[in-house]
């Protein structure tokens, strides 16, 4: 990955903020002066139903205004989806799969109807515990969207952030550090499986 | 000068909302279009804006009360998607025909039913007889850019009629996209002041407003309407010329997209003409020429202009993303078809359905449409009028 134009779609459950890591990841490619695109899919709002977010990166404007049917890369923030919902549905065998998971890459391929694609795999639950004390998978799922469509560089990707959740948690100044801890736990843990 | 920024089609408008500063709004909230007077109240309450917010009980209390106020003699505005503008429909004729310059930011949804929240033009379509200017949106760029126009083309002494802002719900609403934002002085002086001619807290010369008009003279109040209609297209043109030369960016009636040499053409309106623009592209670089003609205003309609723009092509789609459940097409394609015959442009021209109630239109639709066009053109192939695209197929149901 790392091309010009960039298709991510986000599959996770009501509540757990695929739809917040969407409109972050297109907020902090626009500070790096890209084309950016971040919309959710609107249905019937429930904590736990499955939902589906979108992202488009680009050098140039984008003007489609459709959903995504063949990403460049997945994001899956709920490993429970991979029962009930067709995640690799038009993914690029190009592209790559993120997993939210305790398991590894090699587990969870066989769950993945034949995809040939990469996959990778983050303990996004374990991650958060740590930093945060609380389970919020979409920081962890954000920095590996990151690491793997190096849609930016690291570094100015934790700079961005760091402006960005001074912004969003004035008022609970105390989450800010934890966030950044996740997202740079998130890189280590998947350095084994970048190449 | 212009700033670099990103947000969603509802924050654009808001954020024009606060650097237009109106007198009033009073809101009543519904999906999608809550989130503007949500982040209007937002301003005001951090004291950066002075607009005097009213939280009404309905919809239709909304829009009376933005017809009081305006008639007042107060800038006014409101927002509303779907039912909400079901529920105004008494007042929105009310304030067209009491030729009331107020503004209403439309984000579209459907209409019942199914019950559903999702973009299509039904709600506006459905009030497309009632009097008002209607300027659509294909991004959340040009959301910004129409709300900061309807002030100055409503209140132009000319014109004298509300203004229907509209966007496509979620699509645009909801989507953060990249935005060019302008400084508020900017904003505020292309706007100008508002200085009614008439109104009611005018002491010393007092007006009727709603008064009843017996026979004799209600049928000319409704030609001066109409008249005031026709007027407005060249306003509508001035004050977008304004802004282009101020802003640099901007369309008149409707923007032509490669339509100047192109074969075949898909005239649409909203979200969707980007995506069109799209498959236009790609089929150009495999030598097909195909265009899109996206309609900016509905209200006036552009008939005579529509017509010139498409009598040099050898077919056209037209795009309804409303239903009109007369057995016949969409509401813009009868229009426009109207529009074709009484200029005497006979080309082949087909009227489509997509994206009711949400359904996604993608690049690949638009590309199957300019291949039935140029079927129907080059081949003579029989397409039914009134097609849905999109649909499920009888396997999929």
């Amino acid at each position: 990955m790392g091309n010009s134009n960039i298709e991510i779609r986000w599959h996770g459950r009501g509540g757990q903020g695929a739809k917040t890591a969407a409109l972050l990841l297109a907020d902090v490619c626009f500070k790096t002066g890209a084309y950016v695109q971040g919309f959710p899919e609107y249905g019937p709002e429930r904590m736990g139903a499955p939902i589906t977010a979108f992202n488009r990166i680009s050098d140039t404007q984008i003007r489609v205004h459709s959903n995504i049917y063949n990403p460049d890369l997945v994001v899956v923030v709920d490993e429970t989806l991979l029962n009930s919902v067709d995640v690799t549905a038009g993914l690029s065998e190009e592209g790559a799969i993120i997993v939210n998971t305790d398991k590894s890459p090699s587990d969870i391929k066989p769950l993945l109807k034949g995809y040939k694609g990469k996959v990778y795999t983050v303990d996004a639950r374990t991650i958060s515990v740590n930093a945060l004390g609380r389970y919020f998978p979409n920081s962890p799922m954000l920095a590996a969207a990151v690491a793997v469509s190096k849609v930016m560089e690291k570094d100015a990707f934790i700079k961005e952030m760091r402006a960005s959740y001074e912004h969003k948690f004035a008022k609970k100044p105390e989450v800010i550090d934890g966030n950044m801890t996740a997202l740079t736990q998130t890189f280590k843990a998947l350095e084994p499986q970048l190449d | 000068m212009s700033r670099k920024d990103r947000m969603s089609g509802n924050e654009a408008v808001a954020y024009a909302i606060r650097q237009v500063n109106p007198d009033v709004m009073p809101a009543f909230p519904i999906t999608p279009s809550t989130e503007i007077p949500q982040m209007v109240s937002t301003y005001i309450a951090n004291g950066e804006m002075d607009t005097e917010f009213i939280p009404v009980e309905s919809e239709h209390s909304s829009m009376s009360a933005t017809v009081g106020a305006e008639a007042a003699g107060a800038r006014s505005m409101t927002a509303t998607s779907s039912c909400g503008l079901a529920f105004m429909w008494e007042e929105l004729l009310v304030a067209a025909s009491n030729r009331l310059p107020l503004v209403l930011a439309l984000v579209n949804r459907t209409l019942s039913g199914p019950i559903n929240i999702n973009c299509d033009h039904s709600d506006s379509m459905g009030a497309r007889d009632t009097g008002w200017i209607q300027i659509y949106a294909e991004n959340n760029q040009e959301a910004y850019d129409n709300f900061i126009q309807a002030f100055p083309i409503a209140e132009d002494p000319r014109v004298h009629l509300p203004v229907m802002v509209c966007q496509d719900g979620f699509i645009t609403s909801h989507a953060v996209e990249n935005i060019l934002l302008e400084e508020d002085a900017d904003v505020r002086e292309f706007v100008g002041e508002y200085h009614p001619e008439e109104f009611l807290l005018n002491p010393g010369k007092p007006v009727a407003v709603g008064p009843y008009a017996v026979s004799d003279y209600s049928m000319e109040a409704k030609f001066n309407q109409e008249q005031a209609m026709i007027r407005s297209k060249e306003v509508i043109l001035e004050i977008a010329e304004k802004f282009r030369s101020r802003f640099n960016r901007g369309f008149g009636l409707f923007e032509e997209y490669r339509t100047e040499d192109a074969d075949y053409i898909l005239l649409i309106m909203g979200s969707a003409a980007g995506t069109s623009k799209q498959a236009a592209d790609e089929l150009r670089e495999a030598g097909i020429k195909a265009g899109v003609l996206k309609l900016r205003v509905f209200r006036p309609f552009p008939a005579e202009e529509i017509a010139n723009a498409l009598k040099g092509c050898k077919a056209v789609a037209i795009m309804d993303r409303c239903e009109s459940y007369n057995g016949h097409g969409g509401p813009l394609a009868s229009e426009v078809m109207a529009a074709l015959y009484t200029s005497k442009v006979y080309i082949p021209a087909i009227s489509y359905i997509y994206g009711l109630a949400g359904r996604d239109f993608t690049v690949e639709t638009a590309k199957d449409i300019y291949k039935e066009l140029s079927d129907v053109a080059d081949k003579g192939k029989q397409i039914k009028q009134h097609t849905y695209v999109g649909l499920r197929t009888r396997e999929e149901r």
